[in-house]
């Protein structure tokens, strides 16, 4: 299986962890990840709050690159792939704002096929093929599958998974062979982009959902966002249990597919994965 | 020789101001044919219209125009009083020199000269008018109301009343509708089935109303006067004749487990069963999909234990037709499950419950003997949060539209609540409170002053478990904070919304209805009761959604039109309509294919000279509206729209180019 690769600002940069993860994970999975040629920053927050234009065109202008490789992309950031879903969706519904962007055809933009890590795997790959790949189940970690605001709305865009109360990615863990908890805040904001400016918003919000998760009976959480990842494991604050370890959704994958954890950029991560992994022996 | 009239009329200063009317009157006595003219201050007045008579009398008049308001005010008032005078009412035309004229122009010598070639042209017009005669259409003085809750109930009662023959179908086994669910009504706090029952009871009884239960209506034909309608009386499995509602069937029956339907499904009931103790006709359905012996072939208990040998299990469904004259849809609504907003989590965590599953709870009939429990553990709440506008007003995941009813059943389970488990703790989130009614809002007043409700200005976002309990987040717009409440049970209004197959039923009755799937009314402000198919009228919430007393103010002015139309002897067809010359008509029913209102039919003559049976458009006179869309369709110019000739207009036409 070949498909095209939207790594974005983040996957290179600050979100290197996931990066590597997405890698390792796809490379055992046997897909083979073109990165998309000549991309460019997808816009994220900052795009749309400028022009609508704007945002659109940097979306259009990278799908219309994916487009030289397939006629489907993978784009494991959440706002990556919230944007670039976007930019499809508006060349079917306002084709005009792609006037005069050199190499830019709103038929073809349309076309292509945009998945998130989640979607992918469950759309694309297939929960049964995933299933008989898994070498070294999950059992022994309880992991709480955080989905964020992006992965799955707006609904009319994304048009994958429930809106409300998402379960792709805990249908991923069990098919992994984890037992993922039950609980309610899976689409709770993280504070997204407020990070810097309000941290303290962050911070309540990072805390209220580590306690939650908590209280559901998790021992770490599972996000496909780089953005949620690091606000939860930068403003957390410590608790009397330490603090709660948060994996990306290809860490799980690659830890079931027998992946050491250093191939996963595990090491990367701000809090500890370690003695969970060890415990649960997948380290 | 033609002997035309004209009557000039100041309106007062409406048209004099501009339009120098003497002016007018003078010009008009020059046109040709016009054998008198004259003007005054209020044409439409008793003495203005006197005016007209004694000049028809006196001058042997044989077309009158009146030059004044727009034909859409007055031309009624007119044709009656040219009528009065013994000339046929077709004869008189209006020249429009208010609207079209001395309210549109300021300059008086070029809005006179206007009014004076209005008037010419007019002129021109009635000279080729010819008189035009109404037709006689037989009538069927019976009704066929359709639905039977309190507002087909109503309807029914009302046409009954007045010594007119009704059949009343509902597709339940009993009368009495979403009503008949309710505990205590708002804002009398009447017992729902004490003041329903009453009257269900006279609909059954009434000597004027045939009842036909757990039936539905199959097909409409015809016209008003004159439907056919076909009823699929479906199988009962009971003989109603010889049934005395003796329970002795439905207690014994051993499937017990079915989710009843009355009870929003949160109660079990019987494959043979009476949906409430109070219903009308007392007589049980077998429900074919959960009874053993239909299905399996075992039990028949209900069969051994009936005193009266009732049970058939060999019934099939009947289809029968009746002949009425008028149709009142009383089809009522249904109130939306609850699932609209995922983040209230209604389906997935239990204590999450609409409002009318509430109303099922707070009952004494209901599930819980009127105990107010939580479905997890059948606790009762000690916190009761109530949310409404849980889908309505919302354009983006919802419904647009405001339910109406809501803010004052959630006023009245809050009531209720408290009444009985006085301790509870009660939060109602709300946007607004319309309480627009005669006593509505004093009610709301009190719940919230008398019996300690709390009300919080601001809608939820999510609603979710905590241990046992479910927290609701939402904010206080009022002192501008986020709020979370720790709820035992969460009672959401959901939105009344439209039947789910309105739009199959309206199909069967050539009815319109709007984006939501309620039926539409022939004008929403001045003809709410009607339809724009003559003879069909609608009642209650089918048309949108209301309280009882709007209801039965509905279904009163249903039922008003209904006798209105039968207190003819026979029904008077609108002469404007159209008409076919046979003769010249190749029936190639361009014109059936393009009339709106589906009044032109195809039919069989034989041609006079050539003895051939041949195809012709045939207009049917009580449908036809005289639109014109025909006349214009027509390749052949055979088909006329009665009183707008083409050698009519065009000599309006003409005479203004000279």
């Amino acid at each position: 299986m070949r498909i095209a690769y939207f790594p974005g600002c983040s996957l290179h940069g600050t979100a290197r962890d996931y990066g590597e993860s997405v890698v390792a994970c796809c490379r055992a999975l046997g897909v083979e990840l073109v990165e998309v040629p000549d991309w460019v920053c997808c816009g994220a927050s900052t795009a749309p709050t400028l022009s609508h234009r704007l945002a659109v065109g940097l979306g259009a202008i990278n799908l219309a690159q994916a487009a030289q490789v397939g006629d489907a992309v993978l784009a494991p950031c959440a706002a990556c792939y919230n944007r670039l879903k976007m930019a499809g969706c508006a060349a079917q519904t306002e084709p005009k704002l792609l006037d005069g962007l050199e190499g830019v055809e709103a038929e073809k933009v349309a076309a292509v096929r945009v998945y998130s890590m989640p979607e992918f795997l469950v759309e694309r790959y297939g929960l049964d093929a995933l299933r008989e790949k898994v070498t070294r189940p999950l059992a022994g970690l309880h992991p709480a599958a955080y989905y964020g605001c992006l992965l799955v709305r707006p609904p009319d865009v994304c048009q994958f998974d429930d809106p409300e109360q998402p379960h792709s990615m805990d249908d991923i863990l069990r098919a992994l062979g984890g037992e993922p908890v039950v609980w309610y805040n899976k689409t709770d904001c993280c504070g997204g982009m407020l990070s810097p400016t309000r941290t303290e918003v962050v911070s309540a919000l990072t805390q209220r959902l580590v306690e939650r998760a908590r209280q559901a009976g998790a021992d770490c959480l599972v996000t496909a966002c780089p953005m949620c990842h690091m606000n939860v494991e930068s403003r957390q604050a410590a608790c009397r249990d330490g603090r709660l370890p948060t994996f990306y959704l290809t860490d799980m994958v690659g830890l079931a597919l027998g992946l050491r954890p250093e191939e996963l950029g595990l090491k990367r991560h701000l809090v500890d994965t370690l003695p969970l992994l060890q415990a649960a022996g997948l380290a | 020789m033609a002997r035309t009239g004209v009557f000039v009329c100041h309106c007062g200063t409406n048209i004099a101001k501009t339009v120098v009317c003497e002016q007018v009157a003078q010009a008009a006595r020059a046109m040709p044919g016009v054998v008198y003219a004259t003007d005054y201050r209020y044409i439409c007045s008793a003495p203005g219209q006197q005016l007209i008579q004694e000049a028809i009398r006196d001058q042997n008049l044989d077309s009158v125009v009146v030059a004044s308001c727009s034909p859409r005010l007055h031309e009624p008032t007119f044709r009656r009083c040219v009528e009065e005078a013994g000339l046929n009412p077709y004869l008189m035309e209006m020249a429009n020199i208010r609207e079209q004229c001395s309210w549109v122009h300021d300059d008086q010598a070029l809005a006179t000269a206007k009014a004076i070639a209005l008037v010419r042209a007019a002129v021109a017009k009635v000279q080729r008018n010819e008189p035009l005669f109404s037709e006689q259409l037989p009538l069927t003085k019976r009704a066929l109301v359709l639905g039977g809750g309190i507002a087909g109930i109503q309807a029914a009662l009302d046409i009954a009343d007045a010594g007119y023959e009704v059949l009343l179908v509902e597709r339940s086994p009993s009368i009495g509708g979403h009503m008949a669910q309710f505990d205590k009504t708002f804002p009398t706090l009447d017992c729902a089935a004490c003041i329903l029952t009453p009257k269900m009871v006279d609909a059954a009884s009434h000597p004027n109303i045939r009842l036909l239960t757990w039936s539905e209506l199959e097909s409409v034909q015809g016209y008003v006067g004159n439907f056919e309608v076909t009823i699929r009386q479906k199988a009962r499995y009971v003989d109603a004749e010889l049934c005395i509602g003796c329970a002795e069937c439905w207690v014994r029956c051993p499937v017990k487990n079915v989710p009843a339907e009355f009870d929003e499904g949160l109660g079990p009931r019987t494959a043979i069963y009476v949906p409430f103790p109070q219903a009308v006709p007392l007589v049980p359905v077998i429900d074919k999909e959960h009874c053993r012996y239909l299905t399996e072939g075992k039990c028949g208990v209900c069969a051994k234990r009936c005193p009266k040998d009732c049970i058939r299990y060999d019934d099939e469904d009947k289809l029968s037709t009746e002949q009425v004259g008028a149709l009142v849809v009383a089809t009522g609504f249904d109130v939306e499950k609850g699932a609209l907003y995922g983040e209230y989590g209604y389906g997935q965590y239990e204590n999450v419950i609409t409002g009318l599953e509430f109303e099922r709870l707070v009952n004494l009939s209901g599930p819980t003997e009127g105990k107010v429990l939580r479905p997890s553990d059948q606790q009762p709440p000690q916190t009761v949060v109530f949310v409404q506008c849980a889908g309505s007003r919302d354009p983006a995941k919802g419904v647009p539209y405001c339910s109406r009813v809501c803010c004052m059943y959630t006023a009245k389970q809050v009531l209720l609540l408290k009444e009985k488990h006085p301790e509870t703790d009660v939060y109602v989130f709300y946007l607004d409170i319309r309480a627009g009614g005669k006593n509505y809002e004093e009610f709301v007043q009190r719940v919230q002053d008398e019996f300690g409700a709390k009300y919080i200005r601001g809608r939820p976002s999510a609603i979710f478990p905590s241990g046992d309990k479910l927290v609701v987040r939402g904010a206080d717009t009022m002192l501008g904070l986020p709020v979370e409440v720790e709820a035992d049970l969460v009672v959401l209004a959901s939105p009344i919304l439209a039947r789910e197959d309105a739009k199959d039923v309206a199909r069967k009755l050539g009815l319109d209805t709007d984006q939501h799937s309620f039926f539409t009314e022939a004008h929403p402000k001045l003809r709410p009761a009607e339809t724009l198919t003559a003879g069909v009228y609608l009642a209650g919430g089918c048309q949108f959604a209301k309280d009882i007393p709007d209801a039965v103010a509905s279904a009163g002015a249903a039922a008003a039109k209904v006798v209105g139309l039968f207190a003819k002897d026979s029904l008077e067809s609108e002469p404007m309509i159209a008409e076919v010359d046979e003769a010249s008509c190749v029936g190639c029913l361009n014109c059936l294919e393009v009339c709106p209102f589906t009044a032109i039919e195809e039919k069989q003559i034989e041609d006079p000279r050539t003895k051939q049976v041949r195809t012709v458009a045939s207009v049917n006179a009580a449908i036809c509206e005289g639109c014109g869309t025909c006349a214009a369709a027509c390749p052949s110019k055979c088909i006329t729209v009665k009183g707008f000739k083409d050698s009519q207009l065009l000599a309006a036409i003409d005479i203004l180019a000279v």
